[in-house]
């Protein structure tokens, strides 16, 4: 059976194929090389290091990104007219080949339910995506006529565009545990319970709205905020109290949340990293695009729960 | 209450722009020691959560792939078809890529769009070769388009995705209500999603409009100054 190992594997071979390459770089330090060298023993070893040795690793990481051992020195690009040259001969052909990951990845999930046994089923979006990667890859070999080492080198170009922010989502999520276990939302919904009672209802709608979407901002998940701003607001006062339709308090209250989503630099997934990836100056340019349509939306959330889970 | 200290951290941290890693690790320590927990058990804790949630990671393999079709002119050619194409504004395209973005989401396709697959190489090129055509000159402009083709697409996943019935958000409601003793129906979880989606969808669909309105009076008020 496939299993989500082996799409580990894959990555880690892809990691260590980055750190290598690096190496080989003479423009470039060598910080870089070892972050995606400790990257590729996480993917492929990360089982057997041991939750210790695990947490060794990852303070190690955040070590050589302190220590700007990721700062990217912006390479020229050598290869605009082959570039040009390439989009004239190739044409729509290449934005078939972008299609190659979404659609194997779509057929995947769903075809695979048919073959019991061959996936791991929990995982069989995650492993078609990376039957994808291999197939869109075979394909650009023989259609694009591109090298061998291509794939890696223009991979890793955009890798290190990345830089540090490639595993800000992971550490995040590893932050949520901490939170978890020291009891951070309990407190968080104590505060913010304390706070309410007394209030008319639509100030108490705009408390579990605005708050939910201020706890997702601080954790950057609306995921982590839903559970403590249900227990302290949502459903003692607004389900309980004045008999809100649970099922338009709950759903509007978490797209409230996902308006935090849009303001916050913790979201690293989506704000952070497509700021690296599309090369821009301000690290936060995406949050600012975001802000303009983040508030009002905020605020139509208030009035949509306070209109439709409380029938006047 | 001591173990607030890892919010005030964040977004002390954040404010004073240090190293978001650096932050998050500092952040997670003060919490866990204001916890009563012991540094080697925090950092195990840390280590296990990090080897947890590899999975997400695993959509950096998608990169050789663009890295490749952006060497053979991916970009180039993104950017070549709608230069030839009439009509098509920064908005326009902003706004059809919002609504796709939005039913794709809503039927479950979460993963054919993103940052890597598709704001990268296709639509933020599109975007700024639309600019290019409406008058938007240098570096600070663009880098506005820019961040604005990956808003756009946070957007229209975001309010889009909660109308699907089996996605994360819908049986995390799902099941923490059920642990009151309320039982709802998915269905009746999403259906409250299409208020703010078509929201969502008006909210940013003004923005555009008004972002194709101002680059066509600049460039007015340009000509006037030449002329």
């Amino acid at each position: 059976m496939i299993t989500l190992q082996w799409v580990y594997v894959f990555a880690g071979i892809a990691f260590a194929g980055f750190a290598l390459l690096r190496l080989f770089d003479k423009r470039l330090g060598i910080g870089a090389s070892a972050f995606w060298a400790l990257l590729a023993l996480s993917m492929l070893a990360g089982d057997r290091l041991g939750d210790f040795g695990n947490g060794l690793l990852v303070l190690a990481l955040v070590a050589i990104a302190a220590l700007g051992g990721l700062k990217h020195r912006t390479l020229p690009i050598e290869d605009a007219a082959e570039r040009a040259e390439g989009a004239a001969r190739f044409g729509n052909r290449l934005f078939g080949i972008a299609l190659v990951i979404a659609l194997t990845a779509l057929a995947g999930t769903l075809g695979f339910k048919h073959v019991p046994g061959l996936v791991e089923a929990k995982q069989v979006t995650l492993i078609s995506l990376a039957l994808g990667v291999i197939l869109a890859l075979l394909i650009g070999h023989v259609v694009l006529r591109a090298p061998a080492m291509m794939p890696l080198r223009d991979g890793r170009r955009l890798m290190d565009q990345v830089g540090w922010a490639a595993i800000l989502p992971q550490m995040l999520a590893s932050l949520g545990a901490i939170f978890a276990a020291a009891g951070v939302g309990d407190v968080v919904g104590r505060l913010i319970g304390e706070a309410a009672p007394g209030a008319g209802l639509f100030t108490l709608v705009a408390i579990y709205a605005l708050g939910m979407a201020a706890f997702t901002m601080v954790m950057g998940n609306a995921f982590a905020a839903f559970p403590v701003m249900m227990a302290a607001v949502g459903l003692p006062m607004l389900i309980h109290g004045h008999h809100g339709n649970p099922a338009a308090v709950a759903a509007i209250g978490m797209l409230a949340g996902f308006c935090g989503t849009l303001m916050t630099p913790m979201a690293a997934n989506f704000n952070l990293v497509p700021a690296a990836l599309l090369e821009l100056k301000d690290r936060n340019g995406v949050i600012r695009a975001q802000v303009p349509t983040a508030i009002p939306l905020l605020a139509v959330n208030v009035f949509l729960i306070w209109w439709l889970a409380f029938p006047k | 209450m001591m173990v607030l200290i890892g919010i005030v951290i964040i977004a002390a941290g954040f404010v004073l722009r240090f190293n978001p890693l650096l932050v998050v690790v500092a952040a997670a320590l003060a919490t866990g020691m204001a916890a009563g927990m012991a540094p080697v058990a925090i950092i195990a804790m840390l280590g296990k959560s990090f080897n947890d949630t590899r999975y997400i990671s695993v959509i950096w393999l998608v990169l050789p792939v663009i890295g490749m079709l952006e060497a053979r002119g991916l970009q180039e050619r993104a950017r070549s078809i709608i230069a030839g194409m009439k009509g098509a504004t920064t908005g326009r395209l902003l706004a059809g890529y919002l609504l796709l973005r939005q039913l794709t989401a809503a039927v479950g396709l979460t993963s054919i769009a993103g940052h890597p697959q598709t704001v990268r190489p296709l639509l933020a090129p599109m975007a700024e070769a639309a600019a290019e055509k409406q008058g938007v000159t240098g570096e600070d402009g663009k880098e506005r388009i820019k961040a604005l083709a990956a808003a756009t697409d946070n957007i229209g996943l975001f309010f889009g995705e909660d109308i699907f019935l089996a996605i994360g958000s819908i049986l995390l409601m799902k099941g923490l209500l059920e642990q009151e003793g309320i039982s709802i129906e998915p269905f009746h979880l999403s259906v409250w999603a299409i208020p703010t989606a078509i929201s969502a969808f008006l909210i940013h669909g003004f923005r555009l409009w008004r972002l194709d309105r101002k680059l066509a009076k600049d460039v007015a008020a340009k000509g006037e100054d030449a002329g």
